[in-house]
């Protein structure tokens, strides 16, 4: 692992900033924070790029973008080719630029970070795909001969949608089923417009309905129709149907109006455009004091949100420490800089509420760090004696979620492990049900975007494999 | 798209009956399951129980009532006009089983939503004593079709204009007082109506299924929008529901969540009939 990295001798190029809007301003409005690359800074970050021969970065990324490649492209000037190269490997480019924990994949493993600041490959690929959407030339990358094989892909977010990209490009029939009423799962009811806006979305489904693949929404499978139902009209199924049942503090008061798990604030906000109430008729409590109670990125995307909605304080209340933080670095960043507030080490223990029910307040504990637990991080203990109220108008409990049994009940053959989540293959995505695949959030239980693509890779090529040579 | 293919203006305009195109649906639905509806693009998710289907036709039958913005604007759709979106059927199929003598009561829309689960228990051979009323006979709905799926119907309005004048509990408490081997009762209405039912049937230790009607979102378990007391427990209306024991539900806790948003209700409700123009015949 030495490394004999030949620096260039040309002058040294810094890594190209992100353009973004001021956080006073944003924190206010829905937009996009990241304004984008333009054509030149995105050519002079490319330059960054040193063309390794052995690539790190592409080991680190779950779905194996070419990543020196399409950077290649983008520094010669060659947006379309640089799209092609994505493509070739990566159904949703607009979503996993904005998306992807680079810092933890590509980025994290880029050789020339190891002594300045990486390539930003997200920010790259997100040029390259937004390029692609505004100026480029309609071109669609070649298919397969027909094969005259179907798939059903039950779930319309990060996994669907690569396992359709991939299948139907392979030549099969490819039709996905959406529960809501709008395809992209996460991607359209979860992660907030400021984050990935819908039209992102919405033009990365339109790519691969012109790529032939069937959208069916309003289905929910499980209800409207059976999986052994599907596998008599299809040849294989996948099961990216996520993660499911939000899960709540259980103490007492988390009836009080103004109290939301994380799924139905976003939902509300984010695929309801509750924002935009009363044009859109879909209310949401427009807290003036917010507290968001996890320390994901949903909770970051909650507490933005909350001040997106005009809350003039917006907590997020963990009850472990920084460090332990499990959401973004660069989420935690934006939060901060717009203004959330942390409290750490403090847990709730109930909320209050006045007589007809609105939420005014919750009671908290302070807590220290004690021995490790399970998971290795250091357990919190409360402190006796340390109970403090704050006051709130709206709580927003963003703890996670479990497996939601709609679809695994009615499904019999499935092997569920004892959080209920699908038990299937790491290496293939097989379920113990014949031709039934599965991966993201309902087999991992919640994991992020990119994850649930790279789960949706290993279940097309073993898709593939099974409707090609029969195993 | 989801056509109308038949409507109908109930209880003075007040109620509304849509047969809506939606045979997948309409195969697979169940006595005390639901769909939610959008109108458009801006609409809000409403969820519906079903009061009927014809699988053979692909139709499936809705009833509510208009009291917002969404139920009114539901209410202009005309014959061959459409919903946006009608997803389902949603939630648990009533558990329906021979008991021998059954009571069921109903009281307003939700009559709509007994009559399935009403006709599904006489179906299998139940002795079915039916209760429906309404605070007036004009407001009074589907007497016919619940009196075709009842051994014995009987009807009270608040009013007196027809049948016998006070609450659907009289009848109720009645009939169970008569009856002692009455083995399930399913009631069905309004919030205080389903309360003051249950704690008549709790007084004779009998069986009784209520169906709620909590605030939701997206009605598959994800948002957890509808979750309800139940024995102290929460449970998601949607996936665990809609129907409960009734005497183990907090109705308190379900009425005070239903108020959520009366402010923002109103708000939207109000601008609705401004840009409308106010032709309703309720006289304000």
């Amino acid at each position: 692992m030495t490394e004999e990295v030949k620096a260039p001798k040309k002058e040294k190029i810094p890594r190209q900033k992100m353009p973004e809007q001021p956080a006073e301003v944003r924190r206010h409005n829905f937009d996009e924070v990241p304004l984008g690359y333009t054509p030149e800074l995105a050519m002079k970050e490319a330059e960054r790029c040193i063309q390794c021969k052995d690539p790190r970065c592409r080991q680190g990324c779950p779905v194996e973008v070419d990543i020196p490649a399409f950077i290649k492209c983008i520094k010669e000037g060659d947006f379309e080719g640089a799209i092609r190269k994505l493509w070739e490997k990566n159904a949703l480019p607009a979503v996993c630029g904005r998306v992807c924990p680079q810092e933890v994949q590509c980025e994290g493993l880029c050789i020339v970070g190891k002594k300045d600041e990486p390539v930003a490959i997200g920010n790259l690929e997100k040029f390259a795909a937004d390029y692609q959407r505004l100026h480029g030339r309609d071109v669609l990358p070649p298919k397969a001969e027909p094969t005259g094989k179907k798939v059903a892909v039950v779930g319309s977010g990060p996994a669907g949608l690569t396992v359709a990209g991939d299948l139907i490009l392979k030549g099969h029939e490819v039709t996905i089923f959406e529960a809501l009423h709008a395809p992209g799962g996460v991607l359209i009811y979860g992660i907030p417009e400021f984050r990935l806006p819908k039209a992102i979305v919405a033009a990365e489904c339109r790519y691969l309905e012109r790529l032939g693949v069937k959208f069916e929404v309003n289905a929910v499978i499980g209800r409207s129709e059976t999986v052994d139902e599907l596998l008599e009209r299809f040849d294989a199924v996948f099961l990216g149907v996520g993660a499911g049942l939000p899960l709540f503090l259980n103490i007492p008061g988390e009836h009080y109006i103004g109290v939301y798990s994380s799924n139905e604030y976003l939902t509300r906000s984010n695929l309801m455009k509750a924002y935009e109430f009363p044009k859109y008729d879909t209310p949401i409590v427009r807290g003036k004091k917010v507290a968001t109670f996890g320390g994901g990125n949903v909770a970051m995307d909650s507490a933005r949100t909350a001040l997106r909605l005009g809350a003039e304080k917006s907590y997020i209340i963990y009850r472990r420490g920084r460090e332990e933080l499990p959401a973004r670095k660069e989420e935690i960043h934006h939060a901060e800089d717009e203004g959330v507030e942390f409290m750490f080490l403090t847990a709730p223990v109930r909320f209050l509420g006045t007589d007809d029910g609105f939420l005014t307040g919750v009671e908290c504990l302070r807590m220290e760090l004690g021995e490790p637990d399970a998971s290795g991080r250091r357990r919190p203990v409360p402190v006796p004696g340390s109970e403090f109220v704050v006051d709130i108008d709206t709580a927003v409990i963003s703890i996670g979620s479990s497996a939601n049994p709609l679809l695994t009940k009615s499904t019999p053959g499935l092997v569920l492990n004892k959080w209920g989540n699908i038990v299937a293959d790491p290496k293939t995505g097989k379920t113990m049900k014949p031709r039934v695949w599965a991966g993201g959030d309902i087999v991992t239980g919640a994991a992020t975007v990119i994850l649930a693509a790279g789960a949706g890779r290993i279940a097309s090529n073993s898709i593939h494999d099974f409707l090609t040579y029969g195993w | 798209m989801f056509e109308i293919v038949e409507r109908q203006e109930l209880a003075q305009g007040t109620i509304i009956s849509n047969w809506v195109r939606a045979p997948k649906i309409a195969a697979k639905a169940k006595p005390g399951q639901f769909v939610i509806l959008r109108a458009n693009e801006t609409g809000e998710r409403i969820p519906l129980t079903m009061a009927d289907t014809d699988p053979e036709k692909g139709l499936i039958n809705i009833i509510y009532m208009v009291v917002g913005k969404s139920t009114a604007l539901f209410k202009t759709l005309q014959v061959g006009d459409s919903f946006l979106d009608v997803i389902g059927p949603l939630g648990a199929a009533t558990h329906l089983e021979k008991v021998g003598k059954v009571i069921c009561v109903g009281g307003g829309t939700g009559i709509a939503v007994l009559h399935p689960i009403t006709r599904g228990l006489k179906n299998l051979g139940n002795y079915v004593y039916s209760v429906i009323g309404a605070r007036s006979k004009d407001l009074l709905i589907m007497e016919d079709r619940m009196k075709a799926v009842s051994d014995e119907l009987m009807i009270c309005t608040d009013d007196g204009t027809y049948g016998h004048k006070g609450f659907v509990t009289d009848k109720l408490k009645e009939t169970l007082e008569k009856h002692k081997d009455i083995g399930l009762a399913v009631c069905i209405g309004p919030v205080p109506m389903m309360r003051a039912c249950c704690n008549v049937t709790k007084e004779f230790n009998v069986k009784t299924l209520v169906s709620l009607n909590p605030i939701m979102v997206d009605g598959t378990g994800m948002c957890g929008c509808c979750r309800v007391r139940v024995d102290g427990k929460m449970k998601f209306a949607c996936v665990d529901g809609p129907e409960f024991d009734g005497h183990l539900v907090d109705f308190d806790e379900l009425n005070l969540r239903l108020r959520s948003y009366l402010p923002e209700e109103k708000l939207s409700y109000d601008a609705f009939k401004t840009s409308q123009g106010h032709t309703c015949t309720c006289g304000k």
